[in-house]
This record gives structure tokens, sequence and C-alpha cells, in this order.
């Protein structure tokens, strides 16, 4: 492995510091980070470790009814905290559908945002990537593509952002605290992923130097909480990532659903807020007419990038099956497998 | 392995054989304690790690490598090139034996496929030693390469899979096709697949003057040995390969390949012990791999649903620079009675590493097509895909004519149904939705698989202190040799499995030829029972010879030998230990050689094969088209199950296996560059275990007189044949949606349901 510089600030403003450098990059609990270095895909010069840092573990409910969620919280602890999957279920669903259980016990809510995409080109260092290697081009855009975005994407990447956290997150306005140069800052979560344009190497807002220090879940997020599901297709049961995603949640007042939130994983290089639909819905009876022309409404700038048109039918498809599974009511345990259409089977026997 | 301190089982019970009884492994609490030591969990003093650059480019030359920075890199010791390596004895092209498979081992620049072996970085740590391979920055001469079953002209190889012939008739087909009622025309395509084995090959090599020690998985000692001994010009005796434990070989670690060779070349040049371990991705090139096919299957049936003519045809591949096809047709050989079946392959070049066997090669690619087409064809002939293949059983073996030495399927097909509940299916598709709405569907597969018998010896004695000891260099893959062999053993000698000490997995042993074929428990049980006999006679020789024991004068009678006493055949009362024959003949130990082999008279006369019947329930998604199996059931007859409990594990493999070739394996190639896109255990999918259904296995008599003097036929393979087609069957008739491309995706069910 190339030699790096290992540092373990003991402040969040000594961790700014040391990681505004060039060449430095922040290390979580690096299940992300370290096969990138591993692979030789990213090749700091120095790790800033976090993990040591102080008061970024906590889970607190603030005055306003928010839930602030410190980044070092690991992706298990927060879907197994009993309060946090009460109150916003489709998160701890979306969270205990990634990845394994060894790896949801490690990675943390900062790694989990900020997780590089799974575009298979951008790990094969040989192929040319335009994220990977500013103007190099993109071998994915005429290679093996039939999991790549169908929204969002420019002739420069037609990557996706794999993470399933962020879609129930985005669907819930969750605010991200930022630590900078310039001191603290908040951005809505889904101003914290960029599409690519011409510039995909440039995958987020931050800085250099930028710590994200938490993630907030506005007062309104707990409305949603007895009408909400993620919904996961996949290729094996687990450790897979999605092959499309949905995030739905309501808020249904005298059987009309007063508000609709709903968001998109793995079809573009962000969480895909579905405004258009969402607005839809709003003032409508939760029916499966309505739910169609939402999912119409989501998909309708969709268009394939490559192989993988199927993904916008698979997407329209899913829509529907996660507003028809919200409407239906947030089920009093999460499923034995969270977020699978198979959840419901009464032959699940695994927990 | 005097270390090696096996585990007695404390549920052992004796009911006066140990074979047939389920022992638990007896490597198992070794395991469990992380106290069993595979290859690169050696350390030998001094030793440096070594580690491969390998080739991005598929196809063209190196023409630099930066050699000078990987050596300024601190802790690199050296660097391996073409132009820098030990000298071998032998050119590593020259094919010596038909089980020589050319390998890379820096003969030259040139690049024959992705993740080639292009030099080797030799230092302290393994962390100086990967990023000295990746200071080499290699630079190539790239030139196009071939990818995929439609690269180029095809060609007719000379044979197929080992030494089978590439083309086989009977009977004229293209009448049967034309005389046919019901006919089918249907193409199956299987993708390129890699043996994955848990432990990645690894090599610790030590050069003590002109003597070499190995530590390295293999599943074939001798041949491994012999090839490291013509390569590097040394006599076979100075030369120990150690392989008590393998984590899954699969094929993929028979036949030495490239990289414990290039371990060795290692040692070599720096004068000191070498590790050198594959990186998982580094998997995916020099150490073989499931070839893909193209299967096009014409069958006609007459009226009544009886096979007229059976036309198999595979389209594969073979690396630019070597010969391995994958006999996928040659599936269509033992199982439907077609009076008339011809089968045929051809082949086309890729600049891909060398196809090799991978668990049930040409078997597990041709049965899930073979049972495809069978399928599709009882569906066009309105018949139940069981009635149909009962309709066309194959009392003697379609192809030769033989009669079978054995063959239980009938069996098979009615305790697994019956297990199943088959009868309850409906013939028609799309007619069952379980209580969540999601569609259910059953199919079924026959499995088929040889029995085969290689040639191995053994050595065994018995010792004045009344214990026994079996030596064979066996090898055990994780399937349970080092617990079945010795059952064996402990029979042979008349012994309690506790009083034997059985020695395998090390190159000093008698050879025990090679674990694949499925035959290894078959051979090497073989020779165990031939040197059991061997040391029992010379035992009772020292008896019945002798007027002070019991035994004087048994010679003719014979005796029989059980729980350490040999035992008047003609009057049980008569009796006498070993320990007091020993005693009095006043010799330490009697000891014995024993040989197994094929029978040529009984292999002339019978065709030998396992048979078993595979049934599959899935469920999809009606809208979503996610596919999952919710139960399997598989049904098999064997021959002799030597333990019963090990033999459930690698049938339960084995169908697991066959589940994940319908629904989930699959090596994506990128079509322009011929690199591999998903070399890797996250996006390589194979099932977890919450894939795994419920799964149910039925070991069916059968008892054969024929295969071998324990009647033995081996369980290692069988399993994912039927398997895998009983799942893609199952998903028809689920769905209605025949996919003829494995494995069936999401899409391909999507906008068709
Ligand atoms: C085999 C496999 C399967 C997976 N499957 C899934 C899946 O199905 N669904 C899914 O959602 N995810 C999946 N993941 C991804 C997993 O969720 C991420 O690897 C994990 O969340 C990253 O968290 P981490 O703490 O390990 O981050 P790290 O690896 O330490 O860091 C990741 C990135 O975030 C940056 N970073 C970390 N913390 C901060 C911070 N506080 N402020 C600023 N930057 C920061 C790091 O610099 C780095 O760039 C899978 C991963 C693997 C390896
Ligand atoms: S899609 Fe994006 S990440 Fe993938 S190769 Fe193209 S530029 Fe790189």
């Amino acid at each position: 492995m190339k030699q790096f510089d290992y540092v373990r600030p003991a402040t969040v403003a000594e961790a700014v510091a040391a990681a505004a450098q060039p060449g430095a990059v922040y290390l979580a609990a690096g299940t992300n980070l370290l096969d990138l270095m591993k692979g030789n895909i990213s090749r700091p010069d120095r790790l800033v470790d976090v993990t040591h840092l102080g008061g970024l573990d906590q889970i607190e409910t603030l005055a306003d009814g928010s839930l602030r969620i410190g980044a070092l919280v690991s992706n298990a602890d927060l879907a197994h905290d009993a309060n946090f999957a009460k109150s916003y279920p489709a998160v701890a669903e979306a969270l205990l559908s990634g990845a394994s259980a060894q790896l949801r016990n490690a990675a943390t809510v900062g790694g989990n945002l900020l997780q590089r995409t799974r575009c298979a080109y951008f790990y094969d260092t040989a192929s040319r990537c335009n994220k990977r290697e500013a103007g190099s081009g993109c071998d994915a855009r005429d290679g093996e593509n039939r999991g790549h975005a169908v929204l969002g994407w420019s002739e420069s990447c037609i990557a996706t952002h794999p993470s399933d956290f962020c879609v129930p997150l985005v669907a819930l306005d969750a605010i991200v605290e930022i630590e900078g140069r310039n001191g603290r800052r908040e951005i809505a979560l889904d101003d914290l992923h960029r599409l690519p344009g011409n510039t995909p190497e440039r995958e987020s807002a931050l800085e250099p130097g930028d710590l994200i220090v938490a993630v907030r879940l506005p007062p309104a997020a707990r409305g949603f909480a007895t009408h909400a599901r993620y919904l996961k297709v996949r290729e094996r049961t687990s450790y897979a990532f999605a092959v499309v995603s949905a995030a739905a949640a309501l808020r249904i007042e005298n059987g009309k659903i007063a508000e609709a939130r709903l968001a998109l994983g793995s079809v573009a290089a962000k969480p895909w807020r579905a405004r258009a639909a969402e607005d839809v819905l709003k003032g409508v009876a939760p029916t499966a007419d309505a739910f169609q022309e939402a999912a119409w409404r989501a998909l309708s700038e969709a268009k394939p990038s490559g192989d993988n048109a199927f993904k916008i039918e698979l997407a329209r498809r899913i829509v529907v099956r996660a507003l028809t599974l919200a409407a239906a009511g947030t089920p009093a345990r999460i499923p034995a497998l969270p977020a699978s259409p198979f959840a419901s089977t009464s032959g699940a026997l695994h927990a | 392995m005097p270390e090696l301190n096996l585990s007695s089982t404390p549920a052992h019970l004796r009911h006066g054989s140990n074979i047939g009884q389920p022992l638990t492994r007896r490597d198992g609490i070794l395991k469990v304690k992380g106290q069993a030591t595979y290859a690169a969990d050696n350390h030998p003093p001094g030793m440096l790690f070594a580690v491969m650059a390998v080739s991005s480019i598929a196809h063209g030359r190196v023409i630099s490598l930066d050699v000078a920075a990987a050596k300024r890199h601190p802790g690199v010791v050296d660097v391996m090139t073409p132009d820098h390596k030990p000298q071998l004895a032998i050119d590593p092209e020259i094919k010596t034996n038909p089980f020589v498979f050319r390998m890379e081992v820096l003969q030259s620049n040139e690049v024959r496929y992705a993740n080639q072996p292009i030099a080797v970085v030799i230092a302290e740590t393994l962390e100086a030693a990967t990023e000295g391979a990746v200071l080499l920055a290699p630079r190539y001469e790239t030139l196009p390469p071939l990818v995929g079953l439609d690269a180029g002209e095809s060609y007719v190889p000379p044979v197929v899979g080992v030494g089978n012939p590439t083309e086989n008739h009977l009977g004229d087909v293209e009448a049967g096709l034309a005389a046919a009622e019901k006919q089918i025309d249907a193409t199956y395509e299987t993708p390129p697949q890699y043996h994955n084995a848990m432990e990645p090959h690894a090599i610790v090599a030590a050069w003590n003057g002109d003597s070499l020690q190995i530590d390295m998985p293999t599943q074939g000692l001798m041949l491994s040995l012999a090839r490291v001994a013509e390569l590097f010009g040394i006599a076979h005796d100075k030369i120990h390969i150690r392989s008590p434990f393998l984590g899954g070989g699969f094929g993929s670690k028979g036949l030495m390949a490239g990289p414990p060779v290039l371990g060795i070349m290692a040692a070599k040049l720096v004068g000191k012990p070498v590790k050198l371990v594959l990186r998982r991705e580094q998997m995916y090139g020099p150490v073989g791999h499931r070839a893909p096919t193209r299967q096009r299957l014409r069958i006609g049936a007459d009226g009544e649903g009886r096979l007229t003519a059976l036309d198999h045809h595979a389209r594969t591949v073979s690396s630019a620079f070597d010969d391995f096809y994958e006999p996928a047709a040659d599936a269509s050989h033992t199982l439907y009675a077609a009076p008339a079946i011809r089968t045929s392959h051809d082949a086309v070049r890729v600049h891909t590493g060398t196809p090799l066997f991978m668990r049930a090669p040409g078997e597990a690619t041709g049965s899930i097509a073979l049972e495809s087409a069978i399928d599709e064809m009882a569906w066009a002939c309105g018949m139940d895909p069981l009635a149909f293949r009962l309709k066309n059983y194959a009392e003697v073996e379609p192809m030769t004519g033989k009669p079978f030495s054995s063959k239980a399927l009938r069996a098979c097909y009615e305790q697994g149904a019956a297990r199943f509940g088959w009868s309850k299916r409906s013939l028609q598709p799309q007619q069952m939705r379980d209580d969540a709405g999601l569609l259910v569907g059953w199919g079924m597969g026959t499995a088929t698989f040889p029995a085969l018998m290689f040639q191995a010896e053994a050595r065994a004695v018995l010792r004045r202190d009344g214990s026994g000891a079996m030596e064979i260099g066996a090898h055990d893959m994780g399937q349970g040799a080092w617990t079945a062999l010795a059952q064996i053993a402990a029979d042979e000698l008349g012994l309690d499995i506790d009083r034997v000490e059985f020695k395998a997995g090390t190159s000093d042993l008698p050879d025990a030829g090679i674990a694949g074929g499925s035959a290894h428990t078959a051979t090497a049980g073989a020779a165990i029972h031939s040197a059991g006999a061997a040391v029992i006679a010379k035992l009772a020789d020292l008896a019945t010879n002798d007027e002070r024991s019991p035994l004087f004068g048994a010679g003719n009678a014979g005796v029989v030998a059980r729980d350490g006493r040999l035992i008047r055949r003609d009057d049980e009362s008569r009796s006498e230990s070993y320990v007091d024959i020993l005693a009095r003949a006043g010799v330490a130990e009697v000891e014995a050689r024993g040989t197994g082999a094929p029978n040529p008279a009984a292999t002339e006369e019978y065709a030998m094969h396992a048979h078993g019947a595979v049934f599959a329930e899935v469920k999809v998604d009606p809208e979503l088209g996610q596919i999952r199996v919710s139960r399997m059931v598989g049904a098999f007859a064997a021959g002799r199950i030597v333990n019963p409990h090990l033999v459930k594990s690698q049938l339960f493999g084995g169908m697991i296996w066959g589940m994940s070739f319908a629904l989930h394996e699959e090596a994506i190639t990128d079509r322009r560059s011929g690199r591999i896109m998903n070399a890797n255990l996250g996006e390589y999918h194979i099932p977890v275990n919450a894939d795994v259904p419920p799964l149910d296995v039925i070991t069916v008599e059968e008892h054969d007189p024929h295969v071998n003097a324990l009647g033995i036929k081996g369980v290692g393979e069988i399993g994912i044949t039927g398997s895998a087609g009983a799942v893609a069957n199952a998903v028809w008739h689920a769905t209605g949606v025949r996919v003829r491309r494995f494995p069936i995706r999401i899409e391909d069910l999507l906008t068709q349901l």
C-alpha cells in the first residue's frame, strides 16, 4: 500500500485543520475508504481519523422536536435504537437493508452519506473514469451499465449513489450539519450530493476540510411514522446494493393524503427526491390510480444511460408498491427481511 | 502432519461398522478454533512476501515496467520479471501430459488475458510488496481482445472435457426430428463462472539447497509434485508438499497453475522462503473458470410424448493459447431414452485464462439446458414434467446401449416427488399464488453424474499395541476426507476409528490420485480397502500358521477382522487379538500396501452413474420480477453412503450451487477490454444464507456391485445438476415466461409479467 500519514485529532477544530490540507481525507469506519485504498482508487497522503472525536456519537432529541444524529453513530446502533425506529421507521428499515450486519456494525452515519459510487469502472483503475480522474472519459457510458443511472446523468458520468440510508433521509428533509474552516453551517441533504454535469469528480457540496458532524431530522419528519416504508429490489436477499429502491412516507388525514414524501435510490448520482410525484398525491385519496400517476410523474424525466431501460419500469413499479405499503401502514415491527418485497411472505424464515 | 491432532467424535457410536455412520467431521473442532493450518498460515523464519502484478489488458505486450521505482520503495527486496527470474528446467508451454495446462510464469512479455501475472514483487512486508506492484506502472502495447461466444471463427475442437469425443451419434437425428409430432428448438446461454473457493490460492515455498518445502492447497498432491519436479528439474524425493486442508477447490486447485509456480521461483530468486497469496480479483484469470456456453437443443417427440430425437449442440470458448472445452452437450448421453441422439461441440478462442474443470464441468452447464428443454417439451406434449421424464426413462444408457451398473433413479423420482408434494402441481403455468400474492412455481430436474474411479495407493499398518495406521496422500477440501476415509480405514483394519492413525494430506504418503470427478472417496477408499485387506491377510498368516494360535489352521476357512481381533469365519468362538498375534510373533508391526483402480472389464460392460431428482419451488413478485427459491427437495442415489452427514452437506452444497447457477452467478466481462468487471465477492453474486431456502435431501438406497469394491459412486458434483434446471423450470411454472439465458435476471421477467 502507498505510505500515508495517519493523524488522530483530539478536537473537531484540529480535525478540520488537518483535513483541509491537500491530499488529506477523513477516515471513519473505513468500510468504503479502505477498500478504495487497497484497490488503489484512492491514494490519500494523509488519513484524518475522526472516530475518536468526542460528542459525535450521540442521538439526541432537540427542544423543537428535531432529532440530531451524530456523524459517528454506527448504522447498526441507529437502526436498533428503539425510539428512532419507531419515529422514523423507513430510515431504520433502509439501514437494515444495507450491506451486511458486520458492515453495519462498523459503518458510520457520516461515512454512509459520503460513500462513493459502486460503478465498476470507477473501481477498475485501468478504465477511464471522469470521476476518478477528471477529463479521462467514461468507460461505463458504452460499457456494462445495466445498473447505472436513469435520472440526472450526463455524458460525463452515469454513476449512481448507492446509499440506502440517504433515500428516506432525503425524503424526510434531513439536514446536514457541517464544520468547516469558516465554522459551522448546515445544508439540506438534498443539496449535499451533486449531479455530475461536466464535473463528476465533484461529488458533494463539501469543501476541503469540511466535516459532517451530524444529520438532523426536522420536527415534521416524525409526522410520517405511521405510514412510512422503504423498499429495495436487489439481486440477492442480503449483502447486495439496490437495483432500484424507494422510500415512501405519507401523512394521511381523514382518508386523504395530507402530505407525501417520495425518494428513489440507485437511480441517480444522488438520492432522488421525487417532488413532482409528491405534489400529485397531495390532497388525494391513497388509491392505486393515484400511486400510478405518482409513479409516472416520478420517472417522467428518466432516460436510459445504457442497457438499463428496465430500471425505469422497475422504478415505477417500486414507487407504486412502496406507496401502497406505506398507505397500508407501517408494520409494528421491522420485517424479518427489511425492505424486501418478500418480507411479507409467510414463509420468511430468516430474521 | 504429526502435529495434526484430530479430535475424535464425542458422539461416536459404533454399531459394528464405521462406514455408514454419520460422524461429525474430525477436523471440525480444529477449524472452529482456528487451529487448522491452511497454506497461508505458515510463516517459516525469514519468510518474505511476494505479490503479483497482473495485466490490466487482455491482449498485447508489456512494453515497460518501472522496476527501479518499485525497488526504491522501502521494504522491497526484488522484482521478478521476464528479464530477471530463475530459469526453469523445461519450457512451461510444453504439454508433457494431457493434465498439463499452459501457465504464465514470466516466460515472455506477451499478454494473453486480463489478470495475467506480469511481474512479482518480493518484499519484507505484504504492504511493501503490494505498493511495489503498483509502482511498476506497466505500460502496454494493446491489441484488440477477443471477447465472448461470437468472438471469431468457430472451430471443432479435437476433444472436449478430458478426452471425450467432440461429437457422438446414435441413430438418425434428422429423421427422428422430421417424424416427430412435437418439436422444440431452443437456445440457452450460460455465463462464465469462477470457482471462488473461500480460500484463495496460496503458497509458502522454501528452498533448502536443492530440496523444496511447499505449503499449498492442492486437490492433486502427486500431480502437483510431478509438475514442480519437471519445471524445476529436481527429483521427486526432493520435494515435500503439505496440503492438510483446503478452503475449497472445486477443480481450481487440481492442477498446478502459474501463481504457485511463481511463488517457488520467487523463493529461488531471493534465496529465502516466500509466501504468495492471490488477491480475490487475481483469482479471475490464472486459476481457471467455467467457460460460457451457448447450447442449442432440438428435440422431437411423438404423439404419446416419447422422444424421437435429441440433438444437443454446445458452443463454448477456450483461451487463445490452450485447450479446455466444457463438454456441455455430453449431458445428453445418459438421461433420456431417445432412439436418435446427436451431441456436438464447437468453440471460439477468446482472451481469457484457460477455462478449467469447475464443479460438474459439462454436467452443470449441459444439465440446465437439457432439463429446461425437456421441460419445454413436456409442456409442448401437455404432460406433467415428471410423467414425461418417466415416459422417457432410460433402462440402458441411451448413447452406448450399455446396462447401468445400478440405477435407482425411479426411486429418486418417487421419493423426491412424494416428499415435495409434486402431485399437487398444476400443469399450466402461472396458476399458483401464495397468501401474500406472490407467484409460486414448481419445477424439477434430473440429476446425473458419472461414477468415476482413478488410481490410488495406500499403506496400512497394524501395531503391537493394538493400534493401526492408514497412510494415503488424500485431500480434504472441506468435503470431509479426514473423516470419511478414516471411517473406511477403521473398518478395513477391523479397529475402532479412535485406534486408527489416519494420515493424509502430504506428498510423502502413497499417491491418492486427484480429488476430483467426485471420485476421491471411491478411489482412495478402494486403495484403503485393498491395503487393509492385505495387512489383515499378513496378520492372519501369522496366526493361522502358528499352532499356538486359536486360529491355527483356519487358513482355508478364513478370518474376519473386527474390534481388533481376528475371528474364524466358520467358528466365531475362536478368535485372537491383534496384540496377542503380534506379541507372540515378536514383531512390532505388520505393514502392507494396496491399490485402487478402475476395473476395465466392468467399465467396458456397464454404464456407471449416480442419479437424482431435484424439485424446487420458487416465488416471484408479480410486479417487480424478483425471484426467490422457497423450497428444494433432492433425492439422490449414489451407491454406498460412507457418511450420511457429510454426504448431505455435499448434496446441500451442490443444490445451493445449482440455484446460484440459475439465479445469481455470472462473471461480467467488458466486451471492449476483456476485463472482468465484478471480480470480487461483493458483486459476483453467490447466494447468501437468506437466499437459501429449507433444503431437504433424501439419499436413496442403492447397492452397486460393479463400480468398485465398496460400491461408492461419489456425491461431490451431482447436486448442481438437476438443481439448476429445477429452479429455472420453477420460474417458468410461476410466471409462464421461459428464460433461456442464465442467470435469470429481473429484467428478463419484468416486462413480460
Ligand atoms: C460489500 C459492501 C456492501 C455494501 N452494501 C451496502 C448497501 O447495500 N447499502 C448501503 O447503503 N451501503 C452499502 N455499503 C456501503 C456502506 O454503507 C459504507 O461503506 C459505509 O456506510 C461507509 O461508512 P464508513 O464509516 O465505513 O465510512 P468510511 O469508509 O470511513 O468513509 C467513507 C467516505 O466518507 C468520508 N467521511 C466519513 N465520515 C465523514 C465525516 N464525518 N465527514 C466528512 N467525510 C466523512 C470519508 O473520507 C470517505 O470518503 C456496502 C459496503 C460494502 C463494503
Ligand atoms: S459512470 Fe461515472 S464513475 Fe462510472 S466510469 Fe463513468 S465517470 Fe466514472
